[in-house]
């Protein structure tokens, strides 16, 4: 958990351990028995084979299959279908209106500034002496274990003309009661704040982790030398935590291209706030083009793939040195 | 040969995996589910899979099933009820494993029936007894049986409309705007629901076809022609709720609508219509007794169109049973089939329209029978053909995100005209016509 600290001993270890590989071999005049030779090379794969089995299954197998009906005109269910080759490909990308949906990822983009703000600043007052800090951990930490269909159901309610916000909203005196995911932008707004609310708690804690790992000495060190809160966030956390930062800013990049059930729940992509994920369902079960859904999803892939890589490149991933 | 598995077997293969999940049905090609000699010889265990995942919980499913028993003691019955009915029986069509009897999905194609389902007899001999045989049947023999029939139609609050001062039906789309301005006018209902959110009920509105127009060759004609052409049913049908939307006669905020919540609300009288089905009825008569509101007080009205001075409602069926080619106690579940939708009383226990075409009305549309509504079958000989239309022009008729769209364009919060909508609607169909079923 601590990010910052475990890549130094794991190194460490590594370190400690080759000598002993790269030492001369031990005179070991007689060569193992045949079989114990191979039991010790077998012994590896036969720790990996659940996991592997599981992942080939479970993850491998089915990307194989998409990329293969991809090139497909098969309809989801019938026993018939034709190999069409790139043909869903190029009906995709002659279709610019496929790709309108991504102006919606806008909304969910910078939605995921305001949510890494916010649980950086949660994480970094958290990780000082407050008052009752582990009851707000765990009231920020607690969205995030909520089922999201079970979220979108209840944010339903929330946004209802007269519901939870208007009530709430009425109780400051502001006399309102409108309809918040009436038009397309204030349903987007409201369903990237959704969003906001679930996910921030998983961005604090990872946060909160990386800040605890920074040893404690260097915030004692900096109060002598004058250092006020913001000059401590500033010069020791900020950097401190720099991995998990871009950590996180890889995965909302790819879940504001990704996003799916909050929306897809609450609105089912109507009044404006399809995403590229509901358009593609929508193509596979709705009008049984499930070739062409594959051909979508393989896209998406891409695409994240080519920002995550492009990420990598700009920002490049430097190891942490505090002192 | 089965292309689907040998082409991702092939690709699978370089993962390491054959793949075992993309096997086909149709390994006992035109088998036949007969229906049995004798009652008390048949057996086995049959499972169904059923949407009506209500039923099934509060035991009226089992009680169906023990009153079967009677008739048929060795045939045991098991339910399996799923929630997202259409998804989840379309993922298990990939094998063999889809119950003994089961709803026929939306998804699979009519030309496609012979593959997955065993044939119940021919069309010929089924017809003169039951009705719509023709929408389950290939090539003269017949693959599914449906429990019930059914229309579609207006959900309303007799007494509210009453307040409003309309008794009469509406008989053209803008006399029934009239009267919901009237509601909207005196009273404190909202005059109509569109229940936006659920999705589904707007789906309904697809059903106008053959309402207006009276024509048993609707379906036909959706197949051939423009739907959105000028006095077409649809357009027809789209034009009125575009106008209820854009004259504000809706629900102040239809992004949050919720179907549970609609019922006790209509049955109150603070809503005063939606466009539904026939079998909806029962559940609005369920929620005023709940509610303690008189349950007579839910009526039911045709589509606001006359031809020659009566009105037509389209009579259709609702699922159909089919029986899994790959069951091993086809005859058993061809009794259940047979069983259910005539000897159960389940369409009489919904208040909907039996299947045998001998049997009166059923009480929810008395009405129609005192106003003279004439009762119309549509032709479904292209219903496949429609549908094909339908997925590869993604208009989607009988999903929600066109009529989502139209609501939101006649509220505002989607730019465009009406005309131009429907332009571009007429514009998919009819590129998507070119390229199907040739």
């Amino acid at each position: 958990m601590p990010h910052t600290r475990t890549t130094a001993p794991s190194h460490a270890t590594e370190k400690a351990a080759r000598p002993s590989t790269a030492a001369p071999p031990p005179p070991t005049p007689r060569r193992a028995p045949r079989k114990v030779r191979l039991w010790r090379k077998l012994t590896p794969w036969l720790f990996l084979a659940a996991p592997l089995a599981l992942l080939i299954a479970f993850t491998y197998a089915p990307v194989a299959n998409m990329l293969a009906y991809s090139f497909t005109d098969w309809d989801g269910v019938s026993p018939e279908l034709k190999y069409t080759g790139a043909d869903n490909y190029i009906e995709i990308f002659t279709r610019p209106e496929l790709f309108q949906v991504f102006f919606v990822s806008g909304y969910y983009l910078a939605a995921s500034a305001v949510q890494i703000a916010a649980a950086l600043y949660f994480a970094t007052i958290l990780s000082f002496n407050v008052r009752f800090r582990n009851l707000f951990k765990g009231l920020l930490f607690f969205p995030y274990l909520i089922n999201g269909v079970a979220i979108g159901f209840v944010f339903l309610y929330f946004f209802q003309d007269g519901g939870t916000l208007d009530s709430v909203l009425a109780l400051f005196g502001h006399e309102s009661d409108r309809a918040w995911l009436g038009t397309s932008t204030s349903a987007n707004i409201s369903l990237a704040g959704v969003s906001v609310w679930r996910y921030m708690g998983l961005n604090f804690v990872l946060f909160l982790g990386a800040i605890q790992s920074i040893p404690g000495e260097l915030y004692e060190a900096a109060e002598l030398d004058g250092a006020n809160r913001w000059h401590q966030f500033r010069y020791i956390i900020a950097p401190g935590i720099r991995p998990v930062l871009s950590l996180s800013v890889i995965l909302s990049i790819s879940g504001s291209l990704s996003v799916f059930e909050i929306p897809y729940i609450m609105t089912g992509g109507a009044t404006g706030t399809e995403t590229f994920v509901i358009q593609t369902v929508k193509l596979a079960f709705q009008f049984n083009k499930t070739g062409l859904a594959s051909a979508a999803a393989v896209v998406l892939l891409l695409i994240i793939l080519a920002v995550t890589w492009l990420q990598r490149r700009l920002v490049p991933d430097d190891r942490v040195d505090l002192v | 040969m089965n292309h689907r598995r040998t082409l991702t077997g092939t690709l699978v293969a370089a993962a390491l995996l054959a793949s075992g999940c993309t096997g086909g049905g149709g390994s006992s090609k035109g088998a036949d589910a007969k229906a049995p000699d004798d009652p008390s010889q048949v057996s086995g265990t049959i499972k169904v899979l059923t949407h009506r995942t209500d039923i099934v919980q509060d035991g009226t499913m089992k009680k169906y099933a023990d009153a079967f028993n009677k008739t048929y003691p060795k045939v045991k019955v098991e339910f399996e009820a799923l929630t997202d009915y259409e998804a989840e029986v379309k993922i298990r069509m990939n094998t063999e494993n889809y119950g003994d009897v089961l709803m026929i999905p939306a998804v699979i194609k009519k030309n496609d029936y012979p593959k997955f389902f065993a044939s119940l007899g021919t069309e010929k001999e089924l017809s003169e007894k039951y009705r719509f045989t023709d929408f389950t049947a290939v090539d003269g023999k017949v693959y599914g049986q449906t429990t019930n029939g059914g229309t579609p139609g207006f959900v309303y609050n007799k007494k509210v409309w009453a307040e409003a001062g309309v008794t009469d039906w509406p008989t053209t789309p803008d006399e029934f705007l009239t009267a919901l301005k009237a509601i909207r006018a005196k009273t404190d209902a909202v005059p109509y629901y569109t229940n936006f959110a659920a999705q589904w009920p707007l789906t309904s509105w697809t059903y106008v076809a053959g309402s207006v127009s009276c024509d048993t060759g609707a379906t036909t004609r959706l197949a051939e022609g423009d739907p959105w052409a000028e006095g077409e049913d649809l357009r027809v049908g789209d034009t009125l709720l575009h106008d209820i939307v854009r004259q504000d006669l809706i629900e102040k905020d239809p992004t949050t609508t919720n179907w549970e919540g609609s019922k006790p609300r209509l049955a109150k009288g603070e809503i005063a219509t939606a466009w539904l089905g026939s079998w909806a009825v029962l559940q609005f008569r369920q929620a005023a007794e709940k509610a303690g509101t008189n349950p007579d007080d839910i009526g039911f009205m045709p589509f606001p169109a006359q031809v020659d001075g009566t009105f037509c409602a389209v009579l259709s069926p609702d699922y159909s049973q089919a029986v899994n080619i790959n069951s091993d106690h086809k005859e058993a579940a061809r009794a259940w089939i047979d069983w259910f939708s005539t000897e159960s009383g389940y369409a009489d226990d919904n208040l909907l329209p039996s299947i045998l075409k001998d049997a009166p009305l059923p009480e929810a549309l008395k009405p129609y029978e005192e106003a003279g509504v004439k009762l119309i079958e549509l032709d479904d000989a292209k219903g496949g053909l429609v549908k094909e239309i339908d997925s590869a022009s993604e208009v989607g008729l009988y999903g929600p995100a066109y009529r989502q769209d139209l609501v939101d364009l006649a509220r505002g919060a989607k730019d465009g005209s009406l005309d131009d909508f429907l332009a571009d609607l007429s514009e998919r169909w009819t590129e998507a016509r070119k390229t199907v079923g040739s």
